[in-house]
């Protein structure tokens, strides 16, 4: 009996830790204004009240990218009706080819309801400092990349950053830390 | 000449024993966190010039043993260390779960990169044997 308790116990404490790495104490995001994919200003502020996942990228990013989205996607339809408190924001590192048209149509192909964010390379440049997110302009050829920062942060509905989830984790992962973010 | 035999076989005794021991008994570890501290005046000796490594490029992790990443920041002032940006006092727990290499961006890296391993649970005696090695040589 002892031993059924003690396991129930690892158990909760288990489901209440989060998969993703959590700071302590957890610091207030910084906010900014940015042009917004759904034709408003786009600053995290608004989003107060929901659990936001801000990432960074750029809509011609081959592999990290759509991975990230796509898992977010499957994260948001995992929580049902609780999805609709959690918002995906998405700021690209490719201000040149990333502007709000083509940045709507790139997150709409995920979830409709993601929001992508975009400015002059010293908006965003600002933003990334604040973050402490990394973005190098690699030349190929006639064409370019980026080397980015591949982590979201999640920030609560406070709009504390409490977590940051490294890239490759899986839906289940991101579904179950929101789901404890969401909690009253 | 008499002597040596004897002296030999408990030396070998001894050896095969720890080998034994290092092999069979279960690994357990009273913390799973793995630490790494930004001391405090970190950044006031770097700008006066020190050359300060306080992350290693490759950092080892075992599940089920160490496998929690925690990062401090006693520092004065804010410092992008391993994947995070972190303030003075800030830390930040990163727990892993599945054994694999992990890449992170991490400016306080010459190679602007810091790798996490994580390895499995050491389940058989020569796993074990091999993780007890490597922690005894361990640089501390």
């Amino acid at each position: 009996m002892r031993g059924l308790l003690l396991a129930l116990f690892f158990l909760a404490a288990d489901d209440a830790t989060l998969k993703a790495g959590t700071f302590d104490p957890p610091r207030a995001a910084p906010d900014f204004a940015l042009r917004g994919s759904d034709g408003a200003e786009l600053r995290l502020s608004h989003y107060r009240g929901k659990l936001v996942v801000l990432g960074f990228g750029f809509t011609s990013c081959p592999e990290v990218c759509p991975t990230t989205l796509a898992t977010l996607a499957q994260a948001r339809k995992q929580l049902g009706a609780q999805a609709k408190d959690v918002q995906v924001v998405y700021v690209t590192v490719d201000p040149e080819r990333d502007g709000v048209a083509r940045l709507k149509k790139y997150l709409a192909t995920f979830d409709p309801s993601f929001v992508g964010g975009t400015g002059t390379d010293e908006q965003l440049a600002a933003v990334r400092k604040e973050f402490g997110i990394t973005a190098t302009r690699k030349t190929s050829g006639d064409s370019y990349t980026f080397s980015h920062s591949s982590y979201t942060y999640l920030i609560d509905r406070e709009g504390l950053m409490r977590a940051l989830m490294p890239y490759g984790q899986s839906a289940d992962d991101y579904a179950h830390d929101l789901r404890i973010l969401l909690r009253p | 000449m008499k002597l040596r035999t004897p002296v030999a076989i408990l030396v070998a005794s001894c050896a095969v024993g720890a080998v034994g021991w290092a092999g069979l008994t279960p690994i357990r570890s009273a913390s799973r966190e793995e630490i790494f501290q930004i001391p405090k005046g970190t950044w006031a000796r770097r700008m006066a010039g020190d050359k300060l490594e306080i992350l290693p490029d490759d950092i080892r992790l075992t599940l089920g043993v160490r496998d929690v990443l925690v990062l401090q920041n006693q520092d004065d002032v804010p410092q992008t260390f391993g994947p995070t940006l972190m303030m003075p006092g800030q830390s930040f727990r990163l727990p892993f779960a599945v054994a694999s290499d992990y890449q992170f961006a991490c400016t306080a890296h010459a190679s602007g990169q810091l790798t996490v391993r994580v390895e499995p649970f050491p389940e058989t005696p020569w796993a074990r044997l091999r993780w007890r090695i490597r922690e005894l040589l361990k640089p501390t």
